[in-house]
């Protein structure tokens, strides 16, 4: 079981994260925009993360918190 | 559940300019990772530079300083021979350091003052333009080289590790890059030898990061990732190139 969190309003929207997901559960919520303009990077799937950091690992801007 | 992933301590909470992609703010993170996991922020002071990277002073949570173009390694000499117990290191890119820089870069060192150097290689200038770097590389497009740079006029890319390796003040001259996981992995090991080495007393340490900057090659921020692997690391290979503490030990 882990969890992440985005603070989302730092999130640029560039999906780095998403790419570096080796469970492919993250994507650009492309139905909202955050304070600062971009589509936000969203969770799909919370109960298939595995915790490994990778997304957070390759996120220019600081965005994630990783628990596990 | 634990947390195992949070933003460094040695970070403040002002949100990075940086352009979406754009891997200055990973390299940022390692450094204040780095600081924290050295326990040195409040012994740390910083050399801020000029080019995209001049607002790290407002990033980094430790005492920093904002020199003039090119003069980072300079100041950071100044600093570290009156505050000799503390730890410095300069934040600088491309244009800074291998262009209007590059006497003090050079010659800082050569004479192996015990600085830490982090260098972000993106092979263009970011904050005035996408202008033509020294580290451009061949046949690159640029707003100064609209159709390539030709080397016959602008001459060749400088690779700043080999050149510095070769001089005996030089501890530490390692290229690295932040394009995945087991890469950003490998540069935060690097910079962290980087800094035991200050600490240490070795001398002039460099780490070169192999960075990417999405909007002046443009590209998207993965597409920016795969024009690195598929020019930058073939013209700029990754590794070590000089390390002082490897010597000894062999
Ligand atoms: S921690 Fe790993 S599995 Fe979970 S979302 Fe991030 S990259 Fe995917
Ligand atoms: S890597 Fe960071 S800034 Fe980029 S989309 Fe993901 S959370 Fe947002
Ligand atoms: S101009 Fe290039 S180097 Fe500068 S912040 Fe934007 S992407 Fe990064």
């Amino acid at each position: 079981m882990a969890k992440i969190t985005f603070k989302e309003n730092l999130c640029k929207g560039c999906g780095m994260c998403v790419n570096a997901c080796p469970k492919n559960i993250l994507e650009l919520d492309k139905t909202r925009l955050n304070v600062k303009g971009y589509h936000p990077a969203v969770i799909k799937d919370q109960e298939k993360c595995i915790g490994c950091t990778s997304c957070a690992i390759m996120c220019p801007d600081v965005v994630i918190t990783v628990e596990r | 559940m634990a947390v195992v992933f949070d933003k460094p301590k040695a970070l403040t909470d002002v949100p990075f300019h940086y352009c979406p992609g754009c891997t200055h703010g990973i390299v940022h993170r390692l450094v204040a990772e780095v600081i924290d996991e050295l326990g040195i922020a409040g012994d740390t002071v910083g050399v801020a530079s000029v080019g995209c990277s001049v607002f790290s002073y407002n990033y980094f949570d430790c005492d920093m300083v904002q020199a003039p173009h090119g003069r980072a390694p300079a100041v950071a000499t100044g600093l570290k021979r009156s505050l000799p117990d503390n730890v410095i290191f300069t934040y600088q890119g491309d244009g800074d350091l291998a262009a209007i820089g590059m006497a003090e870069t050079v010659h800082a060192a050569t004479r192996g003052e015990n600085i830490t150097v982090i260098f972000i290689n993106n092979a263009i200038y970011g904050m005035t333009g996408g202008q033509m770097a020294p580290t451009s590389l061949p046949g690159q497009v640029t707003q100064t080289t609209p159709y390539g740079r030709d080397t016959s006029v602008a001459g060749h890319p400088i690779r700043v590790c080999e050149l510095l390796s070769t001089l005996s003040g030089t501890a530490l001259a390692q290229r690295v890059t932040v394009d995945s996981v087991k890469n950003v992995n490998i540069a935060k090991k690097a910079i962290k030898k980087a800094f035991e080495n200050q600490i240490n007393k070795r001398g002039y340490s460099i780490v070169e990061v192999l960075s990417t900057c999405p909007t002046n090659w443009g590209l998207s921020p993965e597409e920016a990732l795969k024009w690195l692997q598929n020019n930058m690391i073939p013209y700029y290979p990754l590794g070590v190139y000089k390390d002082v503490t490897a010597e000894k030990e062999a």
